[in-house]
């Protein structure tokens, strides 16, 4: 059998993104019982290898796979492999000597991941790479917006922010629009990717065009180093013009969910009281994440049948 | 020695005539009609294209310095694989070929290896580092024929003017990288919808178009002349076609990879697709052929840019740039003559006669009684899977590994010597 990654959502069917959504649904109930430790994953090796800083993401994934039961190794990998001028093919060769079964992998360089990926026997997860994609991200934004609506069909999300340097963005793009979403896209000219009419959304010339009617707004980190480079002039015009706030909240539906991938720069990209707000699910997005992570690595290890099939094989799934 | 080539399909510069070639001396001692004297060798050639030997004014050797990627000998026995019989190397060494001794050097070498001839094309600045003009005049009498910061622009188009000027009084020629790096600004792919969707940095083309422009109008002003290498912009075609017509002394190159290949390459993350200028899209491939139709391209070089896999199996960001070409150019550039773009004799033009021509490289490019005998036999009906693994070079980093190709020397004649038949390559022409 050949091996699964996860490098991107671009070309991943409906089928597919179906099930893992499925079976994050199932595994959030273990993530909320009060024993959160199985053994579906017992005996396999998550390596966990941020290249870039990240708390929360690679957290997250710590904790799916060892409430699955799993090892997982962190690899300070910014720190040592790169100063000592190993390659990325060099660290992912020693992993498979060390008969890794998954590779958590967040790299600052687009298609880092998939270098990976060619020369180990080990899944690979993208858990980020460059300007390029961050599926596990966008498979939790859609597992928090199929809990509130059960379906994509007919909806309309709004993304507003930095299109042009974001992964959550263009993951979301392919996983939503698979699923039958309607996404609509707005950002200041200079973070807006270039060829995006042949991108399949909608642009939006103004953040109240792209929050009207929608059924759901997600706002995208900013990096605020962007404005030193002159991609827009200062942080009260960007927030004006491209920051969420109740004003086109109102303007969406009634219960339209806010959403975000965090952190949240706060008065940037998104106000405190939209960001705390009623319909603000960004908590619970983080929750999600966990699911999601849970559900992925099950899924590429080939664990995610025997888990949603209670009857089969149901003793080697058992609360640790 | 003389060797005859029997029947050939002979390419002259207006005309393609089935006969007879005779080399002597290292000289074309006959061309055309049927040949009765005796000869030494004779091979027959019958349905195969007789070209004057194939020049490429645009090769990365590394050597010195970088000879784990490429050296001269290696270098040399792709090229003649190929069917170059001459090929121009660029200074971008370690150190910078920027002196006589090294132009000597690579000249020295070069002989010793008894295959194409070498031509070494000096820095215009010390160390390519743009701040002090190089000494042009001393490696011009070595035998610099050219002179060049190739992979970068000459840094100030002040430091351009000097250059200028300067190579006037000798008649140098000054070959450009047209890129204005503030525009590139770190970026490493197209920039473009492809680009978007891969996440990988672009380079917009106003970086290349911006640089054409600067370097074309410092040589109006100069009146010098000036070539323009490895164009991969619609816009800077149009840039060059204008500034023709303004009688600026600009001639032109591109290379196979900006005709035939795009952007769509680097979606896979494929870094074997990752050259500079970047490739580009359809729209500029087919601006490209329009200037290869209309003479605003004088040259298809190859820049031939071997690099160890160790430097290219590297995350996209830190792979270097640039693919190996010597010993596809033919295989591609025949596609050329297949969708009607040029025909035969268009062709030696654009591989042999003006890269001659521009160089200043005496009674070569042509075949004519009493030039000298660089000759190129292809055979145009041979298809072939391009294979990357097989090829003579150092380097297997080719953007075209696994392309079909139709077209491929088979023989090349270096002064009158068989140094590459039949896949068989023989230094001197000691077969």
């Amino acid at each position: 059998m050949s091996k699964l990654d996860l490098l991107g959502l671009k070309g991943v069917p409906r089928e597919e993104i179906t099930k893992i959504l499925d079976g994050a649904a199932e595994m959030k109930k273990i993530l909320m019982s009060g024993k959160k430790k199985i053994s579906l994953l017992e005996g396999k090796s998550v390596f966990l290898m941020f290249y870039e800083p990240s708390t929360r993401t690679s957290s997250s994934f710590d904790e799916a796979a060892k409430i699955l039961g799993a090892n997982t190794i962190n690899l300070a990998v910014s720190s040592s492999s790169v100063k000592k001028g190993e390659t990325l093919i060099d660290t992912a060769m020693t992993l498979d000597h060390m008969q890794a079964d998954v590779i958590v992998i967040r790299h600052s360089v687009s298609g880092a991941p998939k270098l990976i990926a060619q020369n180990t026997k080990a899944s690979v997860i993208n858990a980020g790479d460059g300007l390029h994609e961050h599926p596990t991200q966008s498979l939790l934004d859609m597992f928090t917006m199929r809990e509130k609506w059960g379906t994509f069909e007919g909806k309309k999300i709004a993304i507003i922010g930095d299109i042009k340097h974001s992964r959550v963005a263009r993951s979301n793009i392919w996983g939503l629009t698979a699923m039958g979403a309607n996404v609509t896209i707005c950002a200041p000219a200079t973070l807006m990717p270039i060829g995006v009419e042949d991108l399949p959304v909608t642009v939006a010339k103004t953040k109240e065009e792209a929050a009207k009617n929608a059924d759901a707004i997600m706002g995208l980190r900013l990096q605020l180093e962007r404005q030193d480079k002159g991609m827009f002039p200062s942080i009260a015009e960007y927030f004006k013009y491209y920051g969420i706030e109740k004003s086109i909240i109102d303007l969406a539906h009634k219960d339209v969910i806010v959403m975000h991938p965090g952190p949240v720069n706060r008065g940037a990209e998104i106000d405190t009281d939209s960001t705390d707000g009623l319909n603000s699910v960004i908590t619970q997005q983080v929750t999600n994440g966990v699911a999601v992570r849970m559900s992925v690595l099950a899924y590429l290890t080939g664990k995610l049948d025997e888990f949603l099939t209670p009857n089969a094989n149901k003793r080697k799934v058992v609360p640790l | 020695m003389k060797i005859l080539l029997k029947n050939g399909n002979i390419v002259f510069g207006d005309k393609v005539e089935k006969g007879d070639l005779v080399l002597e001396n290292g000289r074309i001692a006959f061309a055309g009609g049927t040949y009765s004297g005796e000869s030494d060798k004779s091979y027959d050639v019958s349905g195969k294209m007789v070209l004057p030997g194939l020049i490429d004014m645009h090769t990365h050797l590394r050597d010195p310095g970088l000879e784990y990627k490429e050296d001269i000998i290696s270098g040399s026995r792709s090229a003649v694989a190929g069917g170059f019989t001459s090929i121009a190397c660029m200074p971008n060494t370690r150190p910078s070929l920027d002196n006589p001794a090294l132009v000597a050097y690579v000249k020295y070498k070069s002989k010793e290896c008894g295959l194409c001839k070498v031509l070494p094309i000096g820095a215009v600045t010390k160390g390519q580092k743009g701040e002090t003009l190089a000494e042009l005049r001393l490696m011009s009498d070595q035998g610099a024929v050219a002179f060049s910061d190739d992979g970068s622009p000459v840094a100030t188009a002040h430091m351009l003017r000097l250059a200028l000027e300067y190579t006037k009084d000798f008649d140098g020629l000054i070959i450009s990288h047209c890129e204005d790096v503030s525009l590139t600004d770190g970026g490493y792919v197209n920039e473009g919808k492809n680009a978007s969707l891969a996440g990988l940095k672009g380079i917009t083309r106003a970086s290349e178009d911006v640089g054409t422009a600067r370097d074309l109008i410092v040589a109006k002003t100069m009146d010098a002349r000036i070539h323009i290498a490895h164009v991969s912009t619609s816009g800077a075609v149009d840039l060059i076609r204008f500034f023709k017509k303004q009688g600026v002394k600009v001639t032109a190159e591109t290379c196979p990879q900006y005709l035939f290949a795009t952007d769509k390459e680097i979606l896979d993350f494929n870094t074997f697709a990752k050259i500079n200028p970047p490739l580009r899209e359809e729209s500029d491939n087919q601006a490209l052929i329009e200037g290869i139709k209309d003479g605003t391209i004088d040259v298809l070089a190859t820049d031939h840019a071997p690099h160890h896999i160790d430097d290219k199996r590297v995350d996209f960001s830190q792979a270097a740039f640039g693919s190996i070409g010597l010993e596809s150019a033919v295989g591609l550039n025949t596609r050329l003559i297949e969708k009607g773009v040029v025909d035969w004799t268009g062709l030696a033009k654009l591989m042999s006669t003006n890269p001659a021509r521009i160089l200043k490289l005496k009674e070569t490019g042509e075949i004519k009684t009493g030039y000298v005998a660089d000759i190129t036999v292809i055979d145009p009906d041979i298809e072939y899977v391009f294979d990357a693994k097989k090829t003579f070079s150092k380097a297997r980093n080719s953007l075209f590994d696994g392309w079909k190709l139709k077209g491929k020397a088979i023989m090349t004649i270096v002064d009158g010597q068989v140094v590459y038949n039949n896949s068989k390559i023989t230094p001197f022409g000691r077969e």
